[in-house]
């Protein structure tokens, strides 16, 4: 059966890897850009940039506007109660930064942060750091064979002492939805703050984080078919007052002297120096694409898509898929087969996939293997582009073997 | 420039004569089976900056340096071995100067150092150089 994307023709990048007899497999690391990103971003920079919230000329107040509607949309996006719960980032990494620099006052030395055994250095090391900062324990909460984060384990290790947990919504590694309404039902009863890495479950399917039961919730523009340098924190009201300022500088302060100054609060007060207003802008066009097409379809793409990929998978000899994936990516080892002399031959064919261990070094310390082969999927993703790798995949093993 | 060693000159006459990927990458796997490897693998011998991992060490003879290395990796191991065919037997000024990436590109194995795994190479050039000097 045959998969196409009828969304595939809205993403020009296709056409060039066309030429370059190229296979995009690569979106769980960064996704293509839809046209309609590209033009909005193009028709900012030709209609004459501006800095934001700063000066009183039109473009100035163009781009005021056209930067606070993205917060709008971003707002709307995830159901927020408003637009004030949205906080502009350079991306995940810098939100899961802010958080664990700006609820740090609150920690003190035997106080815990729990995560789980999958994440990405980028909800390990910050959390890792503040508590060898703050003389905390950093709990790290086992996975079940699947690959999801074991509940039974979880609700003895989340206890009275946790302050934190902070947990991935997708795994970028092994492809599984975490149990993330559990997780925050056995943090919120120790009145600990419940963060969710949205960074690969945001891109399939919508989310509201409040449903989802997270106090906070940040995620990447970049894996979300806007630009980089863009990304979003999400955060409860409650949640967002706990916080303290991290980065200072210009449009953050309220009030400044030579000794003293006073902060705003979120989410200017936790937007230091000029953000990047084109990625901003990219962003809202993305969603707004993103808003336009029916998502029910793309899920059903997407999952479609991904069983595809793990029944070729499961019908090569000595392929392991790391965990049970759910959607969107899969992580390969070959027995018998070193993964970067996989990832040379299918390389050398033109098939762009990650071969490694993914920013999740303990995790696959902790599975027992040096690494593995990710091939992920985004809404443009069809069957010939997996016919094309599975072609390429068998060549490879025949080499090697 | 300096003058191709034996081994040198018959890796460029192989791989110069291989057309397309697959006989390159069938020649690295060939190369990788003569790559003379590390005794035994020590910590202090791995070169970081590597995607897979790699041990590299060091002898003198006179004033020529002979390196041994080692990988997991059957491809890099192909690609170490085309290196030390280039690398092995040259003075340390002659190794100070050895373009490295013209070499890789006289094979055909320019994309190699480019890849994340390139970076891994040039790192594994840098130990050679820094264990030359020492």
């Amino acid at each position: 059966m045959t998969l196409p994307s009828p969304w595939r023709a809205d993403f020009p990048a296709f056409s060039a890897f066309d030429e370059d007899g190229i296979t995009y497999l690569d979106t769980a690391a960064t996704a293509q850009k839809p046209k309609a990103v590209l033009d909005a971003i193009t028709a900012y920079y030709a209609r004459g940039a501006a800095n934001v919230h700063r000066a009183q000329h039109r473009p100035g107040e163009r781009a005021t506007q056209a930067y606070e509607a993205v917060r709008d949309k971003v707002g709307h996006w995830l159901g927020a109660s408003s637009s004030k719960e949205i906080v502009f980032t350079r991306g995940t990494t810098e939100g899961l930064n802010l958080l664990a620099y700006g609820l740090e006052h609150h920690f003190k030395p035997g106080d815990e942060i729990a995560i789980s055994a999958l994440e990405h250095h980028a909800n390990l090391l910050p959390w890792q750091q503040l508590a060898k900062r703050r003389d905390l324990k950093l709990v790290v909460l086992p996975l079940t064979p699947s690959g999801q984060v074991d509940l039974n384990s979880a609700s003895e290790l989340i206890g009275p002492c946790t302050r934190l947990v902070a947990i991935s919504q997708l795994s970028n590694v092994l492809g599984t939805w975490q149990p993330l309404a559990e997780l925050s039902r056995l943090a919120h009863d120790q009145d600990a703050w419940f963060v969710v890495d949205g960074a690969q479950g945001v891109v399939h399917g919508r989310h509201n984080p409040k449903d989802l039961g997270a106090d906070f919730y940040v995620f990447s523009g970049h894996k979300l078919y806007a630009p980089e340098a863009i990304g979003i924190l999400w955060g409860h009201a409650d949640a967002l007052a706990a916080l303290a300022p991290w980065q200072f500088g210009g449009e953050m302060v309220r009030n400044a002297d030579y000794q003293q100054a006073e902060f705003h609060a979120a989410p200017m007060g936790f937007e230091a120096g000029t953000p990047p207003v084109g990625a901003a802008i990219g962003l809202g066009a993305a969603l707004d694409w993103l808003s336009a097409q029916d998502e029910s379809s793309i899920f059903g793409h997407e999952q479609a898509l991904c069983v595809k990929l793990q029944a070729g998978l499961a019908a090569r000899d000595g392929v392991r898929v790391l965990g049970e994936p759910q959607i969107a990516l899969a992580s390969v080892v070959v027995d018998g087969i070193h993964v970067a002399d996989l990832s040379h031959m299918l390389g050398e064919q033109g098939i762009a996939v990650r071969a490694g261990n993914h920013c999740a070094m303990p995790l696959f310390k902790r599975l027992g293997e040096a690494g593995s082969l990710r091939i992920s999927l985004g809404l443009y993703s069809d069957s010939t582009d997996l016919e094309r790798f599975f072609m390429a995949l068998d060549n490879a093993l025949e080499l090697l073997r | 420039m300096t003058v191709l060693t034996a081994e040198a000159q018959t890796a460029l006459d192989a791989f110069s004569s291989a057309n397309g990927w697959e006989a390159r990458s069938r020649l690295l796997l060939q190369w990788a089976t003569r790559l003379p490897d590390v005794e035994t693998r020590r910590d202090e011998d791995r070169v970081h900056g590597c995607e897979s991992q790699v041990w590299v060490t060091h002898k003198q003879e006179g004033e020529r340096h002979f390196f041994r290395a080692g990988s997991d990796s059957r491809i890099l191991r192909g690609l170490l071995a085309v290196l030390l065919a280039r690398a092995n037997g040259l003075a340390r000024e002659e190794l100070a100067v050895l373009d490295i990436h013209d070499w890789l590109g006289q094979l055909g194995l320019e994309r190699q150092l480019s890849a994340s795994r390139g970076n891994g190479l040039r790192a594994v050039v840098e130990r050679m150089r820094a264990l030359a000097e020492s």
